[in-house]
């Protein structure tokens, strides 16, 4: 034992009789996390947030969230002597005068870009590997909120320079707030402390920024984690792997290792990116001043989906009886987004309550599999990516030399029709994929090698699956779950049953959940299938070809190569048929 | 369709505790197999552990020695600080070779074999649901909460209203002036006044009417923005009286918001949209349309400043114009509604 070691060991016995802990490292050192590469989203999260909270720190030594007015006489020499905010005076110190001050800004901006580009992926990730079912719906709650603090962390981040591009960003949040019904006008004056843009607000959204926001992301964060860790991590479908175990490396070495190393290469890229890649240049525009504003202004990319809906929503508003009512701004900048959100966080128990599912779920679904889940993600990305495009109307717009009303009318019907088709389009992949692997699983893959036979017939030389990814086709088996019978209206007693028509829409919803699945393979027709085109094939497929071809018409006439088996194929057929 | 429970593979033995997975194809890397191999996998490891020691001396170095405005040229990237580019690349180069180290580390040299762990069913064991069941039911005995109904109820109520001093306490994140009734009242004006002079924003010159061509675009303010700028610390005045001055052919205007509000085919208009609010500052000078760069609402400046595409729901309001004794454009009164983004209260 080096000398380290037994300081260590000492350390942690003068810790354990005073905490226990050794009971947890008992536990916890080998405790087993599956590998997949889609795994490392949320860690990406994790780790650009840590970054955020280091450099957010630096910067605050040097920030001063102040609006009082001072002559700027910092080293930036087209801004000299020219009067601004306290608080964009001290973002150009940090950018100009401040050593490694624009690196730290420069890498706080683009881990928050990272950051909240991490989240939404591990989502999607989630979403489609139907994750977030039994028992995990807590944890999905809790990602979402986490999505919404890191969208309202990263736009407060934005407001802070007092440049000119923030400060818009501020005008039209100002009026997204003036547009709510009743409360609006009132809640506008107190967050801003009066008219816009007021002296407060920096000092306000600063601590908002710095406090508020990190203080819960970190603590939701926390929660999400110990979740993860006494739930235990999904697992994608493979040899071994079932929904009762965890299939993984140890923490202790491996996982802790890659894992830990993979701070280090998130934190080094962001630093790279900060030292290579400029972003946010806040000294090209200049002070902020509420009657001027760039052309081709743009948020940051997680905000333009709701730029989009802004931009794309037609100009209604009700004037009537000293009240006026914008819906232009309310429906897209506030209904809209709370739906969504709202929408996003029940998905599971809407899901759950649809399939009737009440089954703990550690073995991730193919997205293939639920195909109505899948379709749904799909559809709704495609609303998302229509909304951004809204969001860069005028930038498209002068690119490609196209008609602004032009692109915002299209938006205005295409978000109507193109998700239903995304819906309609990706359940039909979703089922030809199913399909595929159920061919795969009765008859092993096509080898792309054509046989002839000595009577002339030719055959392509069917290969079975490898042991990995039968598993994977076969976890199918372990997920699959009938739709939920129609209830009766009247039980045997003839009384009514109260809760009819809800259990009615839940069976015929549920209905359509399961609709055109295509049936998983028994066991019994796999090894069937199997033993078929191992054994059967050569003899029987061109004896009984046109009944065959009626029966199987993908299949027809395949033979099953053995793999390993350094035979030529006559060779192989010689063994098995000899009589061809 | 197969019920989980029902369904096993038996050809996929379950193996519990930290085991290898059985029935996996496992190849030896060639690490495991040429000690050669391993060799060569330790020297890089340790080599990027020793690199990431090199960069953090360069960044120290970079630190002193660059001087903070030198700027070199970088291709593709063109003209950049060099302090920055030094110091993100030392950092970035020091911290991401500790990460590479680790997980080549692991990569190469740790196990590479996966192991299987049981997991546990989540809920609790019946009897342990049942004894916790029985503490609560033991408490709620001994402090009486189901039977003292009156203790209940007030404490319930006292929970509910506690919040309300702290709500109350968020009223003056607005201090309300003593002569302002609410806040409408102070959207609803601006510090345009009867015979404000139109000056040039930026400048501050007054604009005279013989000055401006047909065709002329200027971003003004009232004379007195900046002595009410400096009066009252912020930008608020400015927010809401920032005007667009422009002049066409007097027989090119269709229609404006009140008789004779321009002045030799001089019109001003708010700068503030009535969308959310963004300075407009495109301004079509053939079509006479004005262009919201943030949300694209389009006005017609000659046609009352009506919308003609867009989101914004509002006509852009006017400023009713004229000249003083010596030429110069003023104002010939407040705008007549509220600049801006509407309001509730707007009517």
């Amino acid at each position: 034992m080096s000398t380290v070691e037994k300081v260590g060991a000492g350390a942690g016995t003068y810790v354990d009789q005073r905490l226990g802990s050794n009971r947890f490292l008992k536990r916890s050192l080998s405790k087993v996390f599956p590998d997949h590469w889609s795994f490392m989203l949320g860690e990406i999260a994790l780790y650009s947030f840590i970054v955020i909270l280091l450099t957010g720190t630096y910067l605050t030594l040097f920030y001063k969230p102040s609006m009082v007015e001072v002559i700027y006489q910092g080293s930036y020499v087209p801004l000299k002597g020219i009067a601004m905010s306290e608080a964009y005076a001290s973002s150009l110190d940090i950018s100009f005068d401040v050593r490694g001050g624009l690196l730290l800004r420069q890498m706080h901006h683009w881990a928050a870009l990272i950051f909240v580009a991490a989240v939404s992926v591990h989502l999607l990730r989630i979403f489609f590997t139907g994750a977030f079912r039994k028992p995990r719906e807590f944890n999905w709650i809790i990602g979402v909120v986490l999505l919404t603090l890191a969208l309202g962390a990263g736009f407060s981040g934005y407001s802070l320079p007092d440049d000119l591009l923030s400060g818009t960003g501020l005008q039209i949040a100002r009026g997204i707030v003036q547009a709510i019904p009743i409360i609006g006008t009132w809640g506008a004056f107190l967050l801003f402390g009066g008219q816009f843009p007021g002296d407060d607000f920096i000092s306000r959204i600063y601590s908002v920024h710095i406090l508020l926001i990190p203080g819960l992301i970190l603590a939701l964060v926390t929660v999400h984690l110990m979740m993860v860790w006494v739930q235990k991590h999904t697992q994608f479908p493979g040899p071994g792997r079932t929904n009762n175990n965890v299939v993984g490396y140890p923490l202790m070495p491996v996982y802790m290792a890659k894992a830990g190393g993979f701070f280090f290469i998130v934190f080094g890229i962001i630093a790279l990116l900060g030292g290579l890649v400029s972003i946010n240049p806040i000294w090209i525009f200049g002070p902020y001043t509420p009657d001027q504003v760039s052309a081709g202004s743009q948020p940051d990319w997680y905000i333009g989906w709701l730029d989009g809906m802004l931009r794309t929503m037609p100009n209604w508003e009700t004037a009537v009886g000293g009240i006026t009512i914008s819906w232009n701004v309310f429906i897209p900048a506030v209904v809209l987004p709370g739906l969504i959100f709202t929408a996003m966080a029940l998905y599971p128990f809407l899901e759950a309550w649809v399939t009737g599912d009440k089954r703990e779920h550690h073995l991730l679904d193919r997205p293939r599999n639920a195909p109505v889940r899948t379709a749904i993600g799909v559809m709704s990305l495609t609303f998302y990516m229509l909304l951004w495009i809204g969001g860069a109307n005028d930038i498209i717009a002068t690119t490609f030399d196209l008609s602004i009303n032009a692109i915002t009318w299209f938006l205005r019907v295409a978000l109507f029709v193109l998700p239903p088709l995304a819906f309609v389009f990706t359940k039909r992949v979703c089922l030809g994929l199913q399909r595929k692997d159920r061919d795969k699983l009765l008859h092993g893959y096509e080898s792309g090698r054509i046989l002839r036979l000595p009577h002339g017939e030719f055959v392509e030389v069917h290969e079975p699956l490898d042991v990995k990814e039968r598993a994977i086709i076969e976890s199918r088996l372990m997920t699959d779950h009938a739709p939920l019978p129609m209830p009766a209206s009247v039980d045997a007693a003839g009384v009514a049953n109260k809760h009819y028509r809800v259990k009615r829409l839940q069976a015929k919803l549920s209905r359509v959940w399961y609709a055109d699945q295509i049936p998983a393979p028994t066991m019994a027709e796999i090894e069937e299938g199997q033993h078929h085109a191992a054994h059967g094939a050569l003899s029987e497929a061109p004896l009984h070809a046109h009944a065959d071809a009626l029966e199987n018409v993908p299949f027809h006439g395949g033979v099953l190569h053995t793999p390993g088996e350094e035979k030529t194929n006559q060779e192989q057929l010689n063994d098995r048929g000899g009589h061809l | 369709m197969t019920d989980v429970n029902t369904h096993e593979h038996s050809d996929h033995p379950v193996t519990s505790g930290r085991l290898p997975v059985a029935d996996v194809p496992h190849k030896p890397r060639r690490t495991d197999v040429d000690p050669k191999a391993a060799r060569r996998a330790e020297r890089q490891v340790a080599g990027m552990f020793t690199l990431s020691v090199l960069f953090v001396i360069l960044f120290v170095v970079a630190y002193v020695a660059i001087p903070k405005d030198a700027n070199v040229y970088i291709p593709v990237l063109g003209l950049v600080g060099a302090m920055n580019l030094a110091l993100g690349v030392t950092m970035g180069a020091a911290v991401f070779l500790i990460g590479a180290g680790a997980i080549q580390w692991a990569k190469k040299l740790m196990p590479d074999v996966e192991v299987v762990q049981e997991r546990h069913e989540l809920a609790s064991e019946p009897a342990d649901t049942a004894e916790a069941v029985d503490q609560y039911e033991r408490g709620k005995e001994e402090s009486g909460f189901a039977g003292y109904k009156i203790i209940r109820r007030s404490l319930l109520g006292a929970l509910a209203l506690f919040p309300i001093p702290l709500i109350v306490l968020l009223r003056d994140l607005w201090v309300q002036p003593t002569d302002t009734p609410n806040p409408q009242a102070e959207l609803e004006t601006t510090i345009w006044r009867k015979g404000s002079r139109i000056v040039v924003d930026g400048s501050y010159a007054p604009v005279k009417a013989s000055d401006l061509p047909v065709g002329g675009l200027i971003s003004a303010v009232p004379e007195n923005m900046m002595e009410v700028q400096e009066e009252e610390h912020t930008l608020n005045a400015r927010g809401k009286a920032a005007i667009l001055v422009v002049r066409m052919q007097p027989d090119e205007i269709r229609s404006q918001q009140g008789e004779n509000w321009d002045y030799q085919g001089i019109l001003a208009y708010s700068k503030i949209c009535t969308h959310v609010g963004c300075p407009i500052s495109l301004y079509e000078q053939r079509t006479h349309h004005l262009l919201c760069p943030c949300h694209q609402s389009t006005f017609d400046l000659a046609d009352s400043g009506n919308v003609i595409f867009g989101p914004a729901a509002r006509r852009m309001p006017q400023l009713p114009i004229g000249v003083d004794e010596e030429g110069y454009l003023v104002a010939l009164a407040d705008f007549a509604e509220p600049v801006g983004p509407s309001f509730w209260e707007r009517g």
